[in-house]
């Protein structure tokens, strides 16, 4: 009732009002609406990027700092430090995006077939994970990986396998299997510590849900005519998925890795938690979870090396920003099906 | 009725069929549920067991149920109230500090016109893609020099504004019908009462997904909240039970106890706004 009385009046007033060519009111009160976001934002998120370019060209206390050039590029790049974390957090890249990938598509496959009832419920189970804060799940995983009374080594004695040192272990896995096996292996084979894999496989756990609720939202863009016209053509089952399912998410999927890439160079919080858990040092056994942001954050807290650690996080930015801008070209261009 | 029917007959060979394979698909998807579910499950199982039994793995099950461990992990896991007190106190005004400033900012943003608009539209655009770690030493750095360590402002002054927020926010306002804001205007209404009146009630969705995801942000944030508290009574509760785990005689079941506290909140925000939760990610795809 209201509306049809507002529009009404808007249709009187059209009629009396001469029609002027619409000239641009500018609102000036505009700039009063965003200035509180904006001093925020450029105190803490756009004017310090500068002030971290001016830290990492310096050295020494805060407030104290001395001018050193480049040398903590130079001391990241040259040294071996900067590059082991870099693997390392290209190793925990490797080690989950391909499971929570797969996981994540096989189960949003399952969840979409057309019969399922209950979705919604086994979707916001698949996603709990993720919504639950890292330190606490980062907490429980520890205690399941725990070497004495973790259930993971319970499960490895009920299988009667030998139980393992998990979070303790800086062995790398490809060693573990050798030494069991009775092979010598040289150590570039030795592979990522079966610590870190630990650690990955709590982010499989953590991310998949994750991954299924993305998967599952790029499964209802495809256009459900595409499945019939090719049923018509006698297509079925593993067929339909590979011909029409798997190219038609290609965009999702490609999102999907960039996002991962970019959450594994960020990892931080559930290996902090975890390291902390097993009484390691940040990053340990023996610098074997040391990821980037890790080492980043070592660099800064323990060893109160500002100019370096910010010289590490603009180094780590930028790979990250890579990513990013990848990402939106990408896509901007549209997969090719 | 009868035109469905038209269709190829049914047979109970093909019923069958289906039925096993949907029985499996059943089956994987209840799997996957628990494997999901199987940490939360051992977490509460562990937290009410006795110290001797919680380290025995072989009994799955308490054989008495202590449910005294919540009380005495609420008692003597740091400053555990305080903990949460802090967590939900920060988060909270997070969230006030957040939608304030984005309502403000996404408004103008959508619906008014001043020079340079677009150009500071794309620099807070561009604010996104600059990664927390950059900012991080920079703002410990200024935040000591304010004296703001071990200060409440420390942990929500720098997050009260959110350019994901206004980007969220401003698509949402564009949405809504110009006629709405033309009839608003001629009636007399300012801008301002047009947005408190017509556009905060129409754009609860995406408030409450803005909302959310600053709530869950704040919540869980650790790196920062480390660097900038030292007194323990300062701490949020994901640091504090980080630091917890370090202590001497840690006992694993009331750590797991106040781990379980400390996950409540969450998961009744979770179940309650569940759809929020999802839609939210499936739409716009963050990653915390």
């Amino acid at each position: 009732m209201p509306q049809s009385a507002t529009t009404a009046r808007i249709a009187a007033r059209m009629d009396v009002l001469p029609r002027a060519p619409t000239r641009r009111r500018i609102q000036w009160s505009g700039y009063l609406y965003i200035l509180p976001a904006f001093v925020i934002i450029a105190t803490f998120h756009f004017i310090p990027v500068f002030y971290a370019i001016y830290i990492s060209l310096h050295k020494g206390a805060i407030n104290k700092f001395v001018f050193t050039g480049f040398d903590h590029y130079l001391r990241a790049l040259g040294g071996e430090e900067f590059w082991n974390a870099l693997i390392t957090t290209f190793m925990y890249a490797g080690l989950t995006m391909p499971f929570t990938i797969a996981l994540g598509l096989f189960f949003a496959y399952l969840l979409y077939q057309p019969f399922v009832k209950a979705r919604g419920l086994f979707r916001a189970i698949f996603f709990l994970p993720y919504v639950v804060s890292t330190v606490g799940s980062s907490i429980i995983w520890a205690w399941i990986f725990d070497p004495r009374s973790g259930l993971a080594n319970w499960l490895l004695r009920a299988f009667g396998l030998q139980p393992l040192r998990w979070l303790i272990e800086p062995s790398g896995i490809g060693e573990l299997l050798a030494k069991n096996m009775g092979w010598t292996i040289p150590t570039w084979a030795s592979g990522p510590s079966l610590a870190l894999v630990a650690i990955s496989i709590f982010s499989i756990w953590q991310a998949m849900g994750y991954d299924i609720v993305i998967f599952l939202a790029g499964l209802t863009n495809i256009p459900s005519e595409l499945y019939e016209a090719a049923r018509i053509d006698g297509a079925s089952g593993w067929t339909l998925f590979r011909h029409i399912t798997v190219p038609l998410l290609a965009p999702t999927t490609f999102f999907v890795v960039v996002i991962s890439v970019i959450g594994s160079l960020q990892s931080f919080n559930h290996i902090f938690t975890m390291n902390h858990a097993a009484a390691q040092s940040l990053g340990g056994p023996l610098g074997s979870t040391s990821t980037l942001t890790v080492y980043m954050f070592d660099q800064l807290y323990t060893h109160a090396n500002y100019g370096y650690a910010t010289a590490i996080a603009i180094l780590l930015s930028l790979i990250i920003l890579a990513f990013t801008l990848f990402n939106f070209r990408f896509l901007g261009r549209r997969v090719q099906y | 009725m009868a035109w469905t029917t038209v269709k190829r007959p049914v047979t109970s060979v093909d019923r069958l069929k289906s039925l096993t394979g949907q029985t499996a698909i059943y089956a994987i998807l209840t799997l996957g549920a628990l494997w999901a579910l199987f940490p939360f499950a051992w977490m509460v199982l562990t937290s009410l067991k006795g110290y001797t039994e919680a380290y025995a793995v072989e009994t799955f099950l308490p054989t008495r149920w202590l449910f005294s461990n919540y009380i005495d992990a609420w008692n003597t896991v740091g400053h555990f109230p305080r903990y949460f007190a802090n967590t939900l106190f920060i988060a909270l005004c997070t969230v006030a500090g957040v939608l304030t400033t984005s309502t403000l900012a996404a408004y103008a943003f959508a619906r008014m016109d001043f020079p340079g608009r677009d150009a500071l539209f794309m620099v807070l655009l561009a604010t996104m893609m600059i990664p927390f770690e950059v900012t991080l030493i920079p703002n410990f750095i200024l935040v000591r020099n304010l004296k703001w360590v071990d200060n409440y402002a420390a942990l929500i002054i720098p997050w009260i504004a959110s350019a994901f927020s206004i980007f969220l926010l401003r698509q949402f306002f564009k949405s809504i019908p110009q006629e709405l804001f033309d009839a608003a205007v001629i009636d007399g209404c300012s801008h301002l009462r047009f947005l408190l009146t017509i556009v905060v009630p129409l754009s609860r969705p995406a408030l409450i997904t803005s909302g959310l995801f600053t709530f869950l942000a704040s919540w869980n944030s650790l790196m920062w909240a480390i660097l900038v508290t030292n007194k323990p009574e300062m701490r949020p509760i994901q640091v504090g039970m980080a630091a917890f785990i370090g202590e001497a005689g840690t006992q694993v079941q009331l750590l797991l106890a106040a781990v379980t506290i400390s996950v409540i909140p969450v998961v009744l925000l979770y179940l309650v706004l569940q759809r929020w939760f999802i839609e939210g990610i499936a739409t716009v795809g963050i990653r915390g």
